[in-house]
């Protein structure tokens, strides 16, 4: 019989350890294993949902840029830069010493072989997520060409490479594929 | 706070003593929900859903606050982002069939703690404040639940909108422009979704403060019991953890499974199919009922068919109305001294025949309208009334109660001395039966 006098300074068997004492920690062991399945669905609630990821890839027609000119297309909500580099744009990105590269990368590993003048990158600037300039007409590209992000002044090359300002690294490059010699598959 | 014996905050640790010097929050806590409250030691299991229910608002408040997070209140996009949550959000599915659910489980609880209060006279001196602050507590509930399920703007949400907001119209000359402008508009529109959202967030925490009143009020005489005598001495009462922490925790369990049960298995269950259609402001559903938890007033609402030197409309709407408030005066109406139904032999039967009328309210509110269900909520809206009114007060001044026991702990213990002896004080030997 349990009585009220079975209680926390009295009735301790011969380990030290009582039933009770064992069923209180089960039953608040097992109260935080409920209280963690319970965070899981609030938590998770917070990660994008399935019409978020379902945008996951995009197909973009290139046929209507022209060398010199780019443009911005929209992945994830976050803007893509695609670019028709001019032959003497090639040459500068080429020209530039991988030593003097804050980032180094050269531009073939920044482009698609046979279409290393489609040069693609995030249009997300690496420092604090500003849209770069640079894709418009007569924007202002910045002192080498490429882009140029009005926010804090970090200025990229031809090849979409930081070259000075305060931005860590190069305008990161997605994940895409030529689907035809017109079409461009990203994500 | 409320006893000479209740236990005063011991710190455990410098860290504790440190803040409960500059801030007796853990004292506050120790004496309310603690080892320094003193309960009866004679609770039975209805005493559980006090607990249980501030259980169900908070939630509802967690799951409401998530639920908002991807709830958008448009007219063009409500329903499709409730959509959205069901189909596309992590565990969407989960966290609003546990809202909607969780209204449900919420009324559950504080039907049976109203009901459980009834019964023990709770509701007597000197707990009148308790009682009508829980009725505070209760028609907030009611607008919140009410708001709430207008949001997914289903055609269900839309026409409950419409038909309780044109409660209002009934009141003469002010009726209609009161209404209209509730609904910021003259039916139910992009106004009225938002300003249902925005209350519907707000008065939770309006209920949460209104608790704490309940239970400051309700700590200042301490609780009630079922044989209603008061506490005497120690004897009749137990620290609150860990006895009723534990007793609590295991009704919480229980509790917890039947709504889980219900929320994984009938999700949809006490709710109408209806509101899975989109609001369309042309086309009235064929049955249009509240939820289940309104059914009793929908029932006293319907039953007045004839004007009757005010329009029937009218009195519809001021007697749902005056249901309730005739709550409010619940303590005076019974003026028996004594608290608890199981001494009452006439009350204890009346208030069956009570419970009795409301299920009979609650099953005509939610049938279809037929001149036999119309004549059956006449009937039960009259008992009702007559109930509080009449037989109430007629048994308290009539009725022979039986004889009360000396104290709490005769009753239950039978005067055994060793385990009527206070907690904590027994002074006989080592306990050696097991």
């Amino acid at each position: 019989m349990a009585t009220l006098q079975d209680t926390p300074h009295d009735a301790t068997a011969e380990d030290g350890v009582r039933r009770r004492d064992f069923i209180n920690v089960a039953a608040i062991s097992f109260a935080g294993v409920g209280a963690v399945a319970v965070a899981v669905p609030l938590l998770t609630q917070m990660a994008p949902s399935a019409d978020v990821l379902a945008l996951a890839s995009i197909d973009v027609d290139i046929s209507k840029i022209q060398p010199g000119q780019a443009i911005k297309a929209s992945w994830r909500k976050q803007p893509v830069f695609i670019r028709n580099l001019m032959p003497k744009e090639i040459a500068a990105a080429n020209a530039v010493p991988l030593s003097e590269l804050r980032d180094p990368q050269t531009l073939a590993e920044r482009t698609k072989p046979g279409h290393s003048n489609w040069l693609i990158t995030m249009g997300v600037c690496t420092h604090l997520g500003c849209i770069p300039l640079g894709t418009g007409e007569g924007e202002n590209r910045g002192p080498f060409g490429g882009y140029f992000c009005p926010c804090h002044g970090s200025a990229y090359d031809t090849a979409a490479r930081i070259r000075k300002g305060p931005a860590p690294k190069n305008l990161q490059v997605p994940q895409y594929e030529f689907t035809s010699p017109t079409v461009v598959k990203i994500g | 706070m409320s006893f000479g014996w209740a236990q005063e905050y011991q710190p455990k640790s410098g860290f504790m003593r440190w803040i409960d010097q500059r801030m007796p929050l853990p004292r506050l806590v120790y004496g309310a929900v603690g080892g320094g409250y003193p309960v009866p030691r004679n609770l039975n299991y209805f005493w559980n859903f006090g607990i249980l229910s501030g259980l169900m608002l908070t939630v509802q408040i967690v799951t409401g606050i998530v639920l908002a997070m991807h709830y958008y209140a448009t007219a063009d996009g409500a329903f499709d982002s409730v959509e959205h949550i069901m189909r596309d959000v992590n565990a969407g599915w989960l966290l609003r069939y546990s809202h909607a659910n969780g209204a449900s489980f919420f009324f559950v609880a504080v039907y049976i703690h109203i009901f459980r209060g009834l019964y023990f006279g709770s509701y007597k001196a000197p707990r009148e404040l308790v009682w009508m602050l829980g009725l505070v507590i209760y028609l907030l509930m009611m607008a919140t639940a009410f708001m709430g399920y207008v949001l997914p703007w289903g055609q269900m949400s839309y026409w409950g909108a419409q038909v309780i907001t044109g409660f209002f119209s009934a009141f003469p000359v002010v009726g209609e422009p009161l209404r209209i402008f509730l609904l910021g508009g003259y039916a139910p529109d992009q106004a009225a979704l938002n300003r249902f959202f925005s209350l519907h967030y707000l008065l939770p925490f309006v209920i949460a403060g209104v608790v704490i009143l309940h239970i400051w009020s309700l700590h200042i005489p301490g609780s009630g019991n079922p044989t209603g005598v008061d506490v005497k001495t120690e004897k009749d009462t137990l620290p609150f953890h860990p006895f009723y922490t534990a007793k609590d925790g295991f009704g919480v369990g229980v509790f917890l499974i039947l709504y889980m049960g219900v929320t994984f298995f009938w999700p949809d269950y006490l709710g109408h199919a209806d509101n899975y259609i989109p609001a369309n402001p042309l086309a009235t559903p064929a049955h249009i009922v509240p939820e289940w938890y309104f059914w009793p007033f929908y029932a006293i609402l319907r039953s007045f068919t004839v004007d009757f030197i005010l329009a029937a409309k009218l009195w519809g709407v001021l007697a749902m109305f005056s249901s309730i408030l005739l709550l409010f005066f619940l303590p005076w109406l019974d003026t028996s001294p004594v608290r608890s139904g199981n001494y009452r032999p006439v009350f204890k039967r009346f208030f069956w025949l009570l419970v009795a009328d409301v299920f009979v309210l609650g099953y005509v509110g939610g049938a279809e309208i037929s001149p036999v269900n119309i004549a059956l909520g006449q009937f039960a809206s009259a008992y009702y009334f007559a109930h509080f009114l009449i037989i109430l007060p007629l048994i308290s001044k009539l009725e022979r109660p039986l004889p009360l026991p000396n104290s709490i702990s005769e009753s239950v213990l039978h005067g055994e001395a060793e385990e009527s002896a206070p907690y904590g004080l027994a002074t006989s030997g080592p306990v050696t039966a097991e």
